[in-house]
């Protein structure tokens, strides 16, 4: 029980006070949790988790930005509260636990986001609720969180969330340029005199599917990744 | 590590207590906040069926000059209060009275002042089912009680870039200047056709969404059946039988 006490009470001093010569805050360990979501070990690219909301909430960059910014606030924090409360958890029920304190944070941004950003909480609808099923984050919390101090949770849940935010927001910035000829709304082929149809396959789903997909083939070529049997 | 039985009943009920206590005091904390909102919002779907709503524009000032507010039931008959309760108009959930029959619903009529004590729009709203759940909005009827001088139109959960273009302006604006009534008086509604490209000059037709045609005939029949609702009302308002509205 002695290593329980310790780890809750690491919560915040984790770096401060430590027994052994301190590991830097930002170690070449801890800088790779961050980075490596980003790009080898990308969520959606890679795992290929979190697709449906990908698909679903890319049609505009400032929905997408809000989702962004509500998911790495959801998986931080989860990440964070799961690896303080991970000595504690029952193993039998853990998995309804990290759901519930995921189900909270997300129903707090629903109705933070209902209070102070309403325009952007009706574009959302239903897709702010959805963040529950995202896999990425429960995917998190059983894979790390559980499994580690509460510092490197809180930069594994930003690494993801930032390597999720990044894709959507690539996807989105493409479908609503094709799709709408605009950019955060402004229109970007109007102000440089350009006729330009929108394309109808852009605002679709599927115009999210080849985007992803050109993406992950672009991203593979680079890192020349395979597919292992 | 394998806890007793007990050990997870326990976790459990203390996690459930603090989760749930959290989630209670935020949802009570931020409610007059959010009450805030929606009330604005309902104000500015109002008056933006008639008019462009300026980005930062008072708009409770602009709603408390220009909007006359009032409730009617189907025969157009002015309801003051409910269960000696004083009805406000903008309270009326329009979502629950559509569960009852169109006979015993109450009906809000925001009217549109035109500054020197004469009527520039009745604006009523409207509601009705969509693809994936319901569709809403309001509609703006001119003086003459037949042409539409705008709409809005909200959603829940239609499908962003398809059905949910419904808000768009570009797709409210197609219904500008069409009619509601034929020739012969009887309320038609407006027809929103298959296509977008045919641009219809017949007042009782609007250009469609493609790839939301369910969404389109949801908004369809939603003006339709409540313009047919609020017939009692508007028969009276043509036959100024109105005595309050002048008041």
């Amino acid at each position: 029980m002695s290593e329980v006490a310790e780890n809750i009470k690491t919560t915040e001093t984790v770096a401060v006070q430590p027994k052994k010569p301190a590991e830097p805050l930002l170690s070449k360990r801890r800088k790779r949790l961050m980075s490596d979501p980003l790009d080898e070990d990308n969520p959606i690219t890679v795992q290929v988790l979190g697709i449906c909301s990908a698909l679903a909430v890319t049609t505009q960059m400032k929905p997408t930005l809000v989702m962004a910014i509500a998911v790495i606030f959801v998986i931080v924090f989860a990440n964070l509260i799961i690896s303080v409360l991970r000595n504690l958890i029952p193993n039998r029920v853990r998995i309804i636990v990290q759901l519930s304190v995921i189900a909270s944070l997300v129903v707090l941004v629903d109705q933070v986001l209902k209070a102070y950003f309403f325009d952007v909480s009706k574009l959302l609808s239903v897709f702010v609720g959805l963040i529950i099923t995202n896999c990425i984050v429960m995917g998190r919390l059983e894979a790390f969180a559980m499994g580690n101090k509460p510092y490197d949770s809180i930069l594994d849940g930003l690494g993801s969330g930032l390597g999720y935010s990044w894709i959507i927001l690539a996807v989105a910035f493409f479908r609503e340029l094709f799709g709408s000829g605009a950019v955060f709304g402004f229109p970007v082929f109007e102000s440089l005199g350009l006729a330009y149809e929108n394309n109808g396959l852009m605002v679709n789903s599927i115009g999210a599917f080849l985007i992803i997909g050109l993406i992950i083939w672009a991203q593979r070529w680079r890192n020349g990744y395979v597919e292992h049997n | 590590m394998q806890q007793s039985n007990l050990y997870i009943v326990i976790f459990s009920t203390v996690l459930t207590i603090v989760l749930g206590g959290l989630l209670a005091l935020a949802a009570v904390a931020l409610r007059p906040e959010q009450k805030k909102q929606e009330d604005m919002f309902r104000k500015k779907s109002i008056l933006s069926s008639v008019m462009t709503v300026e980005k930062g524009s008072d708009i409770l000032q602009i709603y408390g000059d220009k909007i006359k507010s009032y409730v009617v039931d189907y025969d157009g008959n002015e309801v003051k209060e409910l269960e000696g309760k004083p009805i406000v108009a903008e309270n009326v959930p329009i979502n629950k009275e559509f569960k009852k029959s169109p006979e015993e619903r109450l009906y809000p009529v925001f009217e549109m002042t035109d500054g020197s004590g004469g009527v520039e729009a009745y604006i009523l709203p409207i509601y009705g089912n969509g693809l994936w759940d319901k569709i809403y909005g309001y509609l703006a009827l001119d003086k003459d009680c037949n042409t539409i001088k705008g709409v809005v139109f909200d959603h829940i959960g239609e499908t962003p870039g398809l059905g949910a273009r419904i808000t768009e302006k570009e797709f409210q604006a197609r219904f500008k200047g069409k009619t509601i009534n034929n020739d012969n008086g009887q309320v038609i509604g407006v027809t929103v056709l298959k296509g977008e490209s045919t641009n219809p000059t017949d007042p009782h037709q609007v250009d469609g969404l493609s790839g939301a045609t369910i969404t389109a005939k949801g908004v369809e029949s939603m003006i339709l059946s409540y313009m047919e609702h609020y017939q009692g009302f508007l028969r009276k308002v043509k036959s100024s039988d109105l005595s309050y509205v002048n008041q």
